[in-house]
Formats: C-alpha cells, structure tokens, sequence
C-alpha cells in the first residue's frame, strides 16, 4: 500500500467532509479566482486610468476630499473623443471588417480543410493534426516577416502571383495599390492574418467533424439525401458548435491585432491595436489608450456573451 | 410454406457475394425470395453476415457478385438515394438537431413534396405511431422506446417499396422489447410493406416474421416459416441455434419407408417418418425438450425411452425444467408444463426417472 504522497494527499482531500460538500464549487473556484487576479483586477484598473485626469507623468486620484467635501472627478472626456472624432470610429470599423474578412476566408479555407482530415484514414489522422500545428513550433514573429519577404517584390510568391496575373485581379478588386506590389496593402494583411489563424479555424472545427456519427449521413442518403445536401443538412448543422468556437477563436484576437498589420499592412490598413500602440507609448496618453482598450473590450464582449450562449445550447442539444 | 404464387417475388437477391478482403467473405452465395408484403428475418449469430447483406440491399455496400433485383429492376449502380428502400437503423440514427417532426419529414421534402402534403403524411406518421403530442421535441428529449418509434415512422414516412430494419428493437429492454414486437407487426401490417428484419434474437424472430433465414458464416442454412424451423430443422446448426434441444448422435439400425430406427448405444429411437438414407450411417436425433415426458415408472416397450438421474430441477413457474443424467455421463433435458398444480409423481433431485417421448417427436439430421 504505497499509494504515492500526492495521490494519497488528494485521496484525503476528497475524504474530507468540507471538500465532500462543496467539491462543485471549490473545483469552478479555481479558474474564477485566475479570472478575477488576471483579467477583473487588470481591466479595472485600466478603466481606471481611463477616466483619470493626468498631469504630467501622475493620474490624479479619482476620489478627493477637501474642506469636509468628498468629491468624485471622472474624466469621459476620452471617451466623448472617440466617439466624436472619426479617425477612432473608422479604425474601430476597420479592425471589425478585417477580422470578419480573415475569419471569413478562414472558415472557407479550414472547412474543407478540417472535413478531409476528419473523413481521412484513421491511421493518417496524426500526422496531418500534426501539420496543423507545425507552425506552432515556430516563432510566430518569424513566420509574418517571412511573408514580408515572400511578397516583397521578387518574393517568389509575389513572382507567382504575377506570373498568373493574380495581382490584375487584385488591383481590380482594390486590394492592392499598384500592380506587382503586394506589401502594405490590405491583401498583405488579410492573407497574414489568415495564415495565422487558419489553425485556430481548423482545430474545433476537426474536433467537431471527427467526433460526428456517420451512419446519419448514410441515414441522410437513405431517405432520399444526395451527398451534397447531405452536407448541407446533416454536416454543417451539426458543425455548428465548431465553427462558432473556431470563428470566435479567429474574430476576437483578430480585432485586437497588432503585430500583423504593423509587420504586412499598410497606412490605408489602420487597425485599433495600432491606435492602442500608438497612444500608450507614442503619445504617452495613457487615458486614451485606456480608453480606447476598454471600447475594443467591450465590443469583443458582446460577441463572446453571444459565443457562450450558442456554446451553452450546443452542449444541452447533445447532451 | 412460400406462398404459391405466380408472381415473381418482390426482392429476388442472386446469388450474393460480399467479399471484404483479408480472407473473411462476410456474405457467402446467398440467395432469396421474399415476396410482397412478408415481414422477412434474418436470424444468425454475432457476425455471421446480417448487417452486411441489408446494407447491399440499402446501397450503403456494393455486392462483389451475384445481383439484387427488387420489382424486377436490377439494383446495381443505383446509389442510395435513388433507392425506394427505406432503412430503420439498429442505433435508429435520428437526427440530433432536427425536431421529431423534421426527422420525419426529412425523406418527403427531399422527394420535393408540397408542403401540404408533407404536413399530412407526417401528422398521419405521427398518429400511427402514437407520438403526436411530441412533434416538436428533439430526438435527445425521447425515451428509447419513443425513438424508436420515430425512427420508424421516419422509415415509413416515403411509402418504400422495401423496409430494412436492423435489430429494430436491440436498444429497448426485455419487456418493452416484448410489448413493442405486437406493435411494430400490427404497424407494419397496417401500412402493407414489405420488410426485411435482422435479429439475433430468435424470439423475436420467432414472433414477429412470416418467413425465417437462419444465417450463419455468410451463408443461408435454411429458410422457412417459425414453426417449420423450430420443428423440422434441417441442420445440426439450426435446431442448436433455435431453442433448446438434445442432440443424441448414432447410427441408423432399421431403415424402412415410413419408419426408421436409430441406435444411439444408450437408447434407441423409432421415429415415425422416413429418411433419405442407409443403414449404418451416421446421424444425429434432435428432441425438444418439451416434448420429453419423466415418469418414475418403466414405461412399455423397448424404444423411445431413456433412464436417468435427476440431477437438478429448475422451476419457472409454467413449466419445469429437469436435468437428467444418463448412463456415460450424458444429459437430458426435460421440460414438462406445470398443469397440474403439485403433481405427487414429480421426480425430486437424486431420484430414478424414465424418460419418453413420441415417434413425432424427433428430429433426424443427417447434416
Ligand atoms: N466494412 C467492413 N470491412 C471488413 N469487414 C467487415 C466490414 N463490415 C463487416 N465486416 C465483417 O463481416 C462479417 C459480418 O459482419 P456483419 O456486421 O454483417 O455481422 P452481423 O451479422 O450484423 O453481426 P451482429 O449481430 O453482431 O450485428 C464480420 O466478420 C465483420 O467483421
Ligand atoms: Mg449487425
């Protein structure tokens, strides 16, 4: 009986009558208390500084008292900026589209993607996870500034893309500037963006696909379903977990994205997380830049609420 | 016992072949009949061929050899959705994100219904399978039993021309199992269509079919109606695999048109009907064990009679079943029907019986 000192540690925590009683809630206590320490605490904060009134390099206190007088001094003024002046709104908007545009080509590249590693042979089903997360070995950073070399001109994938008068089409479609230049255009960003969320796509979205019971697709085209609406009706319904989890996976931290379009976009690609840069360390106004945070946490909140509750009703549907 | 009709049968399967590779021949030559509106069943053990046969008749599997011909038109080639089969499958398959009502019209809108129409047939599904109250639910919202009627209804929702049920009650238990077997015949009956089961439950089989396969390695040992196989199986296979029986080996000793006898060394059988056969060749004598009557008296004659010890008793409430044991070792098993309340000359454990049986009772199987 040498059952090792941890397992035997928790063998008497289980045992004990607190932890019986309240297991449930000491287990969800955990990832509540990282929440409130790492994400509450520091978003508090930063609405915080955001209503503060700054002078020099010290933010004022919110709260003073004088002569018997407690008095509370918001500053909104930041926020009353952002709203008013155009540069924020289009940026904001900006940064909404090219999300929407990468999980757009995401979901259309990483479907098919996912549904072919999930309908594969059992036994090549690894290695081509493995592919999936190869990048991931490498550093992220690299990865984009290997692109900038690829499109730069005499890149070899902007050569190729010349060579079968992609950039015509382009041009035509606007997303490039000048034909043969590919950088610094919001086809260089979109095309970054997307390759590096394209593993965040496909992930949930092979989950859900393999884990799907196929005789309901043999269920389908026994009652009459071509393969192709069997797609339509039976696959992709049931999907709908995986590409709402991989597009929220894709959406949010694209919004917020920084890297990329300062690496692969250019002045007409302005996007919120590089108004963020620029106000915290450029400007140093701190107040800004907090409130500029706290309206892009705001609008990536209200799609996360509504990523819980499609989540929440996926689970009961199978349960 | 094939109706003797003319008319060609509904689903004729030619000489059948499925060959999965690696050495395993999952459907061996098999070849059938079955004829409108027959529920048909397929009977065997764990892996002997069934599934694999309905889903070459479903479309889902492409036989390596012979040809299915359902109405007179070749199956071949055509993929299934084009086929007017209809399958309840053995995990029943239901949609999970469509409503009880969506699962039943999923086959009618794809036929490219009217609306209307779709409406009516599905309220009429749902009536007939007495789930109207739970239209709206979602599959995960049903009890098995009610699932299980959807599946079906969903199945007989596009009127084909052939139903394919794969162990339609597997999933349910014993005694719902029981109540729905009535169910789903009176159903089936109602709607006229011909059916083609699979189960490996011979009860089942039993009550439900008109007409039994008993399967077994891919091939087809014998096809009758349920009291045909049961009383004059044709194999060894078949009468151990339908019921209880004694099998009791030995060699034909008198050989007459209308009679023969079979010494079996402890025992010696007259049974009242001719075989193809020779003195001197080896056979085996299946006896039912309900046929078997104990005394503890030595009863006349010198055939059809066996002594033995009792060695247990087992009561089942209707009938009882007694295990003797025989000279050598061998046993028998005797099951006599409870008419009398507390018969006084029931054999107790450790007594002295004789057991007998009529000349109608055996069974002489040669294969
Ligand atoms: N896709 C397949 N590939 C290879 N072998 C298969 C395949 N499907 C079935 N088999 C084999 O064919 C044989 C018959 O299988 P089948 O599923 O028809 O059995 P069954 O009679 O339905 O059994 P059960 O009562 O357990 O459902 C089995 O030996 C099985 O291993
Ligand atoms: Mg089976």
């Amino acid at each position: 009986m040498s059952r090792p000192l941890v397992a035997s540690f928790f063998d008497r925590m289980h045992a004990h009558p607190f932890f019986r009683k309240h297991s449930r809630k000491a287990v969800i206590f955990v990832p509540y208390v990282w929440l409130l320490v790492f994400f509450l605490l520091p978003f508090f904060i930063i609405l915080k500084i955001s209503v503060s009134e700054m002078e020099v390099a010290t933010f004022l206190p919110l709260l003073k008292y004088r002569d018997g007088i407690v008095s509370l001094a918001l500053n909104v003024s930041h926020y009353l900026f952002i709203f008013e002046d155009e540069l924020y709104s289009a940026t904001y908007l900006a940064s909404l589209k090219y999300a929407a545009v990468t999980t757009f080509w995401c979901l259309f590249i990483g479907y098919p993607f996912a549904y072919f590693m999930a309908r594969a042979k059992a036994t090549i089903q690894p290695a081509l996870l493995m592919l999936v997360m190869l990048p991931f070995w490498t550093s992220f950073l690299l990865r984009v500034y290997a692109w900038k070399g690829l499109l730069m001109e005499s890149g070899w994938v902007s050569e190729l893309l010349i060579a079968v008068h992609a950039d015509d089409l382009l041009l035509h479609l606007g997303l490039i500037t000048a034909p043969g230049k590919f950088m610094y255009t919001p086809f260089s960003l979109v095309l970054g963006m997307v390759y590096t969320y394209l593993p965040f796509m496909v992930l949930p979205l092979y989950a859900t696909l393999s884990k799907m019971d196929l005789r309901l697709l043999e269920a389908a085209a026994d009652l009459g379903a071509t393969p192709w609406v069997g797609f339509w009706k039976i696959t992709v319904p049931l999907s709908k977990a995986g590409i709402i989890a991989g597009s929220m996976l894709v959406f949010i931290p694209c919004i917020g994205e920084y890297v990329i379009p300062e690496l692969l976009g250019g002045p007409s690609t302005m996007m919120i997380g590089r108004v963020l840069w620029d106000e915290f360390f450029s400007n140093n106004d701190w107040p800004m830049a907090s409130s500029v945070a706290v309206v892009v946490i705001l609008l990536i909140i209200v799609p996360l609420a509504l990523f819980n509750k499609y989540q929440a009703e996926a689970t009961e549907a199978r349960a | 016992m094939t109706p003797a009709t003319a008319a060609p049968a509904t689903l004729q399967i030619r000489d059948v072949v499925k060959d999965f590779g690696g050495g395993s021949v999952a459907v061996n030559h098999v070849s059938l009949d079955i004829h409108k509106g027959e529920i048909f069943a397929l009977l065997g053990s764990s892996g002997c061929g069934k599934t694999t046969l309905l889903r070459m008749l479903a479309g889902f599997e492409i036989p390596t050899q012979g040809s299915i011909l359902l109405d007179g038109q070749d199956l071949a080639g055509l993929p299934p959705y084009l086929r007017p089969i209809n399958m309840m499958f053995q995990s029943y398959a239901l949609f999970p994100h469509l409503t009880v009502w969506d699962n039943i019209a999923f086959g009618l809108k794809r036929d490219g219904m009217p609306k209307e129409r779709i409406a009516e047939r599905v309220e009429a599904m749902l009536k007939l399978v007495q789930l109207p109250k739970y239209a709206k639910r979602k599959p995960h919202q049903l009890s098995g039993g009610q699932q299980q009627r959807v599946a079906l209804a969903r199945s007989l929702a596009k009127r084909p021309q052939l139903m394919l049920l794969d162990e339609p009650l597997g999933a349910l238990d014993k005694k719902l199992r029981e109540e729905t077997q009535i169910e789903l015949v009176n159903i089936i009956h109602e709607v006229g269509v011909t059916c083609v089961m699979v189960t490996h439950d011979q009860e089942e089989a039993m009550t439900m079919a008109t007409r039994i396969a008993v399967m077994s390695e891919g091939k087809i040992l014998q096809v009758g109606a349920p009291a045909e196989i049961y009383e004059t199986p044709a194999t060894r296979f078949v009468a151990d695999f339908i019921g209880n029986v004694n099998m009791m080996e030995g060699t034909v000793a008198v050989d007459e048109p209308d009679m023969v006898e079979i010494d079996c060394g402890y025992c010696r059988h007259r049974v009242g009907h001719g075989i193809t056969g020779t003195v001197g060749m080896e056979v085996s004598v299946a006896l039912r064990p309900e046929k078997i009557r104990l005394s503890r008296t030595k009863p006349e004659g010198q055939v059809n009679q066996v002594q033995g010890t009792v060695r247990d008793r087992s009561y089942f409430g209707s009938f009882t079943v007694y295990n003797l044991e025989l000279a050598g070792g061998r046993r028998l098993k005797v099951s006599e029907s409870n008419v009398e309340r507390h018969r006084e000359d029931a054999p107790a454990e450790g007594q002295v019986a004789w057991a007998t049986w009529p000349d109608t009772a055996q069974v002489v199987l040669t294969q």
